[in-house]
Parts: structure tokens; C-alpha cells; sequence
């Protein structure tokens, strides 16, 4: 077992390095961008001496290495700096943001996750089946269409007849029920997005194992379908299903800004967008970071699981 | 017949036709097979491979493979007319009352599974034993295959097991619900010979001990002879002839039958011993590993010119490796290799392109180790592109008279594919490929251990003619002694990565013998029914004189 925590130890710092890196880049990204910070927010109008002390008072004449260092050993913190636009503490700003993002990602992970495993489950055991080619083409479908169209869909089909409300607005009084019901369209949005790819690869990685020997042995054995499939094809195909399945979980997370503005829910994404459009670099800079963070631990999640998956790797000789 | 045929039948397949699907048509694997078994009785099968053993074995369960379906015929087992019921009673009877021990036993473990979960998985689930009365009893089985820490071994995932143990527990997985019948599909076909002994002795007493009756396939005769009380030989899916082990090994009635008897004699005649001269592979003192370890410790030997040397010895003993050190792939950590005389640079990447012509390779995988992605004009005409410059109509000329030397012919096979050869074909198109280069040397590398008897046969005749033809020196590594027997010249024998013996055949096969090299010898199955009886009990009584 000692193997697996030096394994461990060894992903999360690479996974460090790899934000590190990051970091470096979306700091670097920003500094390309064309245009004087302070000159654009205090507009053309504004005189030298002005524009000058505003660029003091934003740390903007110090070289760009230090800049650097403060502000990660700022992030490190958990102090992003105050934004540009509002002058509140990026912190506070991210907060909520990032906790009604969590909880639409969630939402949409418990139904699509089972869902999607269940289905491709399902479809492996009747390969070829009517059932088969109704989910695949019912999957395939919903992930073909944008998700804009999507919502749209769906707010047309149930929200119209008043069963769900089109837009999923969030404030401190909401109840954690009341939330549930607000985002359901969202997150229903989401889970058909997401839940073609993740079906379609725990299906392929299960129908790829049935040609073993060993599964060959199993149903010699007498083993019923459902049994060979569940106890002797899944834990050998888990590796790529979890894999997959980080990789939407990342993506629910990071790739939702569309979703968002169709049911003016108040995520992350849409923060992201608007801060771009005002030029509110210490936002962008805060928000991407915490994308990129989610990516990483993701994947590395991802990493770990299908590890532990494998006893070769977990027994050795 | 034997005495066994006084007791009731327990199987009884009739006129059992099997078709096996290509595309949109359906053609016949079996073609009219009748079998009958009575309790407590061993048939052999055996055969070529593409012969309809498996195919014939496993439909004795009611289970085809995906692609196949049985078309006509019916299989009565202990009064239970197989093809008739549904599908989820034949199930019950699988793993139950009929079950199967399959070639690959590394492959037909679950590798997610400790060994005893899937040993206690057929009597759970068939209900014939709880959970913890299935433990003990693995417990009880291991022992009885004569496994080491039987209370341990269980406990362990496939890949911390090795082969011959492995083989063993399926065999005692097998037997886990004390079924009426075991379908062994090639059980030791993948095994070294010393391993395949215990594995055999294990397989024979435990069938007997249990009353079991058994359907063993296989292609290897001597094996079959230890193993059947009546054999059933099959060829293209077609019965030849069956009969009780000791008339058809005293006296095989079919020409086709006969021959498969013959391989085994085949024999190249003695060459004079090599006195003089430089050797044109000399391998002096080497000392290589991976990692930490030395794979290879301080070996020795020289091969002449239009000369074999065969290099035997169990997997593991450092036979591949010491081809890798010579080809460069592995530079050695002491030692060198000369040839021609000449010290070669340790590592390929310094030698020049032609010190890389002279020596060759010829693999065991022919399957694997042609692009099947290539035609044969492209696999054969690289080498002779690369190492000789030659170019259009000479190129082709080149590919054209090394297919005629193969004895393919140019005109019918210069375009195809790897997939469209047989696998003696595969073989030949990889001996070409080493000529193409116009080596001095070749190494073999269990060149004919994929191959049924009658098409190696065929390989090592082919190799000893091109050795006449061309002066060529041979590196044959091989675990068969057979093959050496029919090809070698001089043998070195490895063990631990050491050269336990050296020297020429006739030395090799005649006594006295290092003790190991006398356990490979005496390893190596013999057409004679009672030779595993002699064998052991011989083994035995040293055992005891010694202790």
C-alpha cells in the first residue's frame, strides 16, 4: 500500500507543477493583452498625473515578476485582490459564485453519473438489441444539438406548461429543496449533454472485454449475462470509464457559461464572461485559476481510481 | 477397449454438425462427428489446429463461440438432451456437472479476482455449497494439486501466481463443484516441460481420484498417451479414427494418422565436428540484466559457420536475452561478442549497417512480427532495399527468387497480405525476410513453437536447406527438445542464466548429464502410455534413495 500513497504524493505534485505552470500562463496571457489598465478604466479624458496615481494605487508600476509573486502568494491565501469593476474583494465576489457552481455541477453529476453507467451498463448487456440502438441514438441526439437549443427545448416543453421555472435565480434565503427545484432544468440541460459520452464509453469499454478469455471462462462457468457483465467485465473496464467520467464531472464544472445565461443562473461561467467584457483582469485571472485547479484535481482523482482499479498495480509479485 | 467402457455412458454427442460464420455465410467447422464417454473415462482429441477440437470440446457443454452455431446432431448428456433445453438450464449445468479447463490459464483468470473468489464463485452461485464451506474445500483442493501454501495461494490476484500454478488452481476450480465431466482445452500446451509434468501428474490423479470423466484436447501425442484411455483423431472438422490408446499408438490404421507419428522422427544427418577455424558468432563472457539484476552471468559459446547451435532451457533461464545482447539490443555489462573475430559494438546504434546485415532474426510470432498493414513485396523487398541498395527490376527479381526459395510461389503471393498466409506461410515469409539481407547468421527464436508438427516440420527442413545453400550459422532458441533433436548440431543448455552444458549433440543426448540438463531430458513426453507411470515412480524411488 505504501506504493499507492508515493503514488499519490508523486500526482499532487506534478499536479502542483501543472498549476503552477498555469498560473504563469494565465498571468503571462493577461499581461499580452493590448491597452493600459488604468487608462482604459479612468478613460481618455483623464490626465497623466491621474492616470498615473491610479496605476500606483493598483500596483500597476511595480515590474510584472513582483506583481506575479503578490499576486500568488495572494491566491495562495485565498486573497485574489478587489476587482476593478466593483471594487469589492474578488474573494467575496468568487464565493457564492463558486458554491452555486458546485451545486449545479453536483446536481447535474447525481443524475447524469447513474444514469449514464446504468444505460451503458444496460446497452452492453443487450448489444445489438432495440434497446441498444434507442439509447445510443437518443444519446447521440441530445449531444448533437447545442445545449442552448437544448435549454430552449426544455424550457419550451416544461417550463411553459409551468411544471419548472425557466430562469434558476439564487439568493442566501433559498432552501436547499427550493434550490433543487430551480436548477432542475439546468441540470437536466447538462445531464443530456454529458451523458452520451459517458454511456457510450462505459458501453465500448465493456464490449471490449467480452472477447477475453476470461469472460469466455465465466460464462463456462454458468455464470447468468448479468453476472459476467457486472462482477467479471466492469472492474476490469473501469480505468476508461473513470476516466471519462472526470472528464465530464471537469467539464460540468468549467464549460457550463451558455447554460447559465440561458436560465440566469449566477455560476461562475457567467461571472467569467462578464468580466472579460469589462476588462476585469483580477476576476479573469481568479476565475480561471480555479478552473484550471478543478481540471487538475479532477484528472488526478481520475488517475488514482483507475489505479486502485488494477490490482497489478496495487498487489505487486 | 479399456475397463471403463463396462460403466454407463454419460455423454453421447451424434452426427454433430458445427458452422462457423465468415461474412454473411455460414461454413462447416464439424461436419458429422459422433463421440461417446462413459463415466470415469479420458478421450483424447487431437489434431492440427483449424481441426474442430476446441470447437467439438466446448459443444459438449451445449456453448458455441460468438460467430459459431451448432446445425444439426444431438448431444445427450447423463439423459439431459442438450440442444433442447433452454438456455438458462444448460447454464445450471455449466460449472456444475460439466466444466472446462482452458489452454491459457494466465488469460482465463479474471485479473480483478483473488484466485478463491473465483473458485468459490461456481459453487455459491450454483448453490451446491455455501461461501465458507467452499473456502475450505479450495483449501482442500489446492493441496491435492499439490499447489505450495494451499492455505495462501488463494488469497492471491492471477498475475502473483505463476503459470503452472495457475493451471493448476483452474483445474481445481474446475473441480469445485465435483462435476461429471472436464473439458481440458489444451491445459499444458503453454507450459514449460518440466512444469508440464507436475501439471499433468496433478490433472491425471485428480480425475481418477473424483470418478471424473474427461474430453482432453491437445496436438501433442506423447501427452495425449499419458493422459486417454481412447483417442479421437480429427482432421478439417472430420473424424479419422478413434481408438483405445494402446492400438492406435501400436498400430494407427489412417495414413493421416501415421503421419502425424512420423514428424517426430524426422532428423538432420550428423555433421563432422568443427575443429578449426573463427567462429562466426563468438559470445565470451557476457554479463547483462535489466535493472538491478543480472539476467545472464558470465556465458559462453561460439557458433560456426553452416552450423546450429540450439540454445535451450526453461522460460526465465535467459535464452531471449542472450539473443538481445548479441543483435546489440541489450549491450552487455561485461563481456563481448565477436564476429567474424571482429569485437562488434556493444549497442546496435554504433554498429554499422553492415555488421547490422550479417545477423538476423527470426521471431516466434510471425503473426505479430509482420506488418500485417504491408504486402510481402514491400516485407521482403525493405531489407533487400535498405542493406543492399537494390531498386525496380532487380528489387524485384530479388523478392521473386526469395519467395521461389521459400517454396512460395512468386506469382500468386507477391501481392498479398499477411492475412491472407496460413501461419506456416506467416513463417516462411519471415525466413525470407531475414534472407533478404543476406545474413551470415540467424537467429531463431522459437521459430516453429507456434506451429502445428506436420507445418514445423516443414519450417526446420526448409531451414536446414537454405543452411546448405547459403553457409549460414543458426542460433536456434527453442524449449523443444524435439526441435532440437531434429536440427541442432551442438546444444547449450541454460538454466538461471547460466550455460549449465555445452557441446555437440550426440554428447548432449547420451549420458552422463549435468543433473539439470538430465531433467529436461527426462521431462520431455514419450509416445509410450505408461512413461508419466515410470517417470515418476522412478523420481520417487531417487527421492527416497537420496533422503
Amino acid at each position: 500500500m505504501s506504493d499507492i500513497w508515493s503514488m499519490i504524493a508523486r500526482r499532487l505534485l506534478l499536479g502542483l507543477l501543472t498549476l503552477f505552470v498555469i498560473s504563469l500562463i494565465i498571468f503571462g496571457a493577461t499581461e499580452l493583452l493590448p491597452g493600459d489598465l488604468a487608462q482604459n478604466i479612468l478613460g481618455q479624458s483623464a490626465t497623466p498625473e491621474t492616470v498615473a496615481a491610479f496605476r500606483r494605487e493598483l500596483g500597476l508600476d511595480l515590474p510584472a515578476h513582483t506583481r506575479y509573486v503578490n499576486w500568488l502568494l495572494g491566491a495562495l491565501q485565498g486573497d485574489f485582490g478587489t476587482s476593478l469593476a466593483n471594487k469589492r474583494p474578488i474573494a467575496d465576489l468568487i464565493a457564492t459564485r463558486l458554491s452555486n457552481t458546485l451545486f449545479l455541477a453536483v446536481y447535474a453529476a447525481a443524475l447524469s453519473v447513474p444514469l449514464s453507467l446504468m444505460l451503458g451498463i444496460l446497452a452492453a448487456l443487450w448489444r445489438n438489441s432495440i434497446f441498444d440502438r434507442a439509447a445510443n441514438a437518443l444519446a447521440l441526439t441530445s449531444i448533437s444539438f447545442p445545449e442552448f437549443f437544448v435549454a430552449y427545448i426544455l424550457i419550451f416543453v416544461l417550463a411553459q406548461s409551468g411544471l419548472f421555472p425557466s430562469m434558476a435565480r439564487m439568493d442566501p434565503t433559498t432552501t436547499f429543496s427550493e434550490a433543487l427545484y430551480r436548477t432542475f432544468l439546468p441540470a437536466l440541460t447538462l445531464t443530456l449533454v454529458v451523458t452520451a459520452h459517458m454511456m457510450r464509453m462505459t458501453r465500448a469499454a465493456i464490449i471490449n472485454l467480452l472477447a477475453s478469455p476470461y469472460i469466455e471462462m465465466a460464462r463456462l462457468k454458468g455464470m447468468s449475462p448479468a453476472r459476467v457483465i457486472l462482477k467479471h467485465a466492469l472492474p476490469n473496464a473501469l480505468a476508461p470509464i473513470v476516466t471519462v467520467v472526470a472528464l465530464n464531472l471537469a467539464y460540468l464544472i468549467t464549460g457550463v457559461v451558455v447554460v447559465e445565461v440561458v436560465f440566469v443562473y449566477p455560476g461562475l461561467g457567467q461571472l467569467m464572461v462578464d468580466s472579460v467584457a469589462k476588462r476585469d483582469f483580477p476576476v479573469v485571472q481568479a476565475v480561471a485559476l480555479i478552473f484550471a485547479a478543478a481540471y487538475v484535481l479532477l484528472n488526478l482523482t481520475a488517475d488514482v481510481l483507475s489505479t486502485l482499479s488494477n490490482p497489478r498495480l496495487i498487489h505487486r509479485k | 477397449m479399456s475397463e471403463s467402457s463396462a460403466k454407463p455412458v454419460l455423454l453421447t454427442m451424434q452426427d454433430i454438425h458445427i458452422d462457423g460464420r465468415s461474412g454473411d455465410t455460414w461454413s462447416p467447422i464439424i461436419k458429422g462427428v459422433d463421440l461417446t464417454l462413459h463415466r470415469g473415462e479420458v478421450i483424447g482429441l487431437i489434431g492440427e489446429s483449424g481441426a474442430g477440437k476446441s470447437t467439438l470440446g466446448l459443444a459438449a457443454m451445449g456453448f458455441t463461440r460468438d460467430g459459431c452455431r451448432i446445425s444439426g446432431g444431438m448431444i445427450d448428456f447423463d439423459g439431459i438432451d442438450l440442444l433442447a433445453i433452454p438456455e438458462r438450464e444448460r447454464r445450471a449445468l455449466r460449472g456444475k456437472r460439466i466444466a472446462y479447463v482452458a489452454q491459457s490459464a494466465a488469460a482465463s483468470f479474471n485479473p480483478a479476482h483473488k484466485l478463491i473468489d473465483q473458485y468459490c464463485e461456481g459453487p455459491v452461485q450454483h448453490g451446491v455449497m455455501p461461501r465458507e464451506k467452499a473456502e475450505a474445500d479450495a483449501v482442500e483442493l489446492y493441496r491435492r494439486m499439490r499447489l505450495p501454501n494451499p492455505e495462501e495461494i488463494g488469497f492471491r490476484y492471477p498475475h502473483q501466481v505463476s503459470g503452472g500454478q495457475l493451471q493448476r488452481a483452474m483445474t481445481a476450480m474446475a473441480m469445485s463443484c465435483r462435476p461429471d465431466l472436464i473439458i481440458f482445452d489444451e491445459p499444458t500446451t503453454a507450459l514449460d516441460v518440466t512444469t508440464q509434468i507436475e501439471v499433468l501428474s496433478a490433472i491425471r490423479d485428480i480425475v481418477a481420484q473424483f470418478d471424473t470423466a474427461a474430453i482432453y484436447i491437445t496436438h501433442d501425442l506423447a501427452v495425449v498417451a499419458q493422459m486417454a484411455d481412447r483417442i479421437k483423431v480429427l482432421l478439417r472438422g472430420d473424424e479419422v479414427e478413434e481408438s483405445d490408446t494402446r492400438s492406435m499408438l501400436a498400430a494407427p490404421k489412417e495414413d493421416y494418422t501415421k503421419s502425424l507419428w512420423a514428424v517426430r522422427s524426422y532428423a538432420r544427418p550428423v555433421q563432422p565436428p568443427v575443429t578449426t577455424g573463427v567462429p562466426v558468432v563468438s559470445v565470451q563472457n557476457v554479463t547483462a540484466g535489466y535493472g538491478a539484476a543480472d539476467v545472464l552471468k558470465n556465458i559462453g559459446f561460439d557458433i560456426h559457420a553452416r552450423r546450429t547451435v540450439a540454445v535451450v532451457g526453461e522460460s526465465g533461464s535467459g535464452k531471449s536475452t542472450t539473443a538481445r545482447v548479441i543483435t546489440g539490443l541489450l549491450p552487455p555489462r561485461q563481456g563481448r561478442i565477436l564476429f567474424d573475430g571482429q569485437p562488434l559494438p556493444p549497442d546496435y546504434r554504433q554498429r554499422s549497417r553492415d555488421q547490422l546485415r550479417q545477423a538476423q532474426m527470426i521471431y516466434q510470432m510471425a503473426d505479430t512480427a509482420l506488418n500485417p498493414k504491408l504486402r510481402l513485396r514491400e516485407l521482403i523487398g525493405r531489407p533487400a532495399e535498405m542493406y543492399l541498395g537494390l531498386k525496380g527490376k532487380a528489387l524485384t527479381e530479388r523478392i521473386r527468387d526469395l519467395l521461389a526459395l521459400i517454396e512460395l510461389e512468386p506469382e500468386k503471393y507477391i501481392d498479398r497480405l499477411p492475412s491472407e498466409l496460413s501461419g506456416g506461410q506467416k513463417q516462411r515469409i519471415g525466413i525470407a525476410r531475414a534472407l533478404a539481407a543476406e545474413p551470415k547468421f540467424i537467429i531463431c527464436d522459437e521459430v516453429t513453437s507456434a506451429l502445428d508438427q506436420l507445418v514445423a516440420e516443414g519450417i526446420l527442413k526448409l531451414l536446414d536447406r537454405l543452411q546448405s545453400e547459403f553457409n549460414l550459422a543458426y542460433m536456434f532458441i527453442t524449449h523443444d527438445l524435439a526441435t532440437v533433436k531434429a536440427i541442432a548440431d551442438e546444444v547449450v543448455v541454460m538454466q538461471n542464466g547460466r550455460v549449465v552444458e555445452q557441446g555437440p549433440k550426440e554428447e548432449m543426448f547420451q549420458p552422463p548429464h549435468d543433473p539439470y540438463t538430465e531433467l529436461l531430458l527426462s521431462s520431455v513426453p514419450e509416445m509410450d502410455p505408461d512413461w508419466l507411470t515410470r517417470l515418476l515412480a522412478d523420481r520417487a524411488a531417487r527421492r527416497a534413495g537420496q533422503g
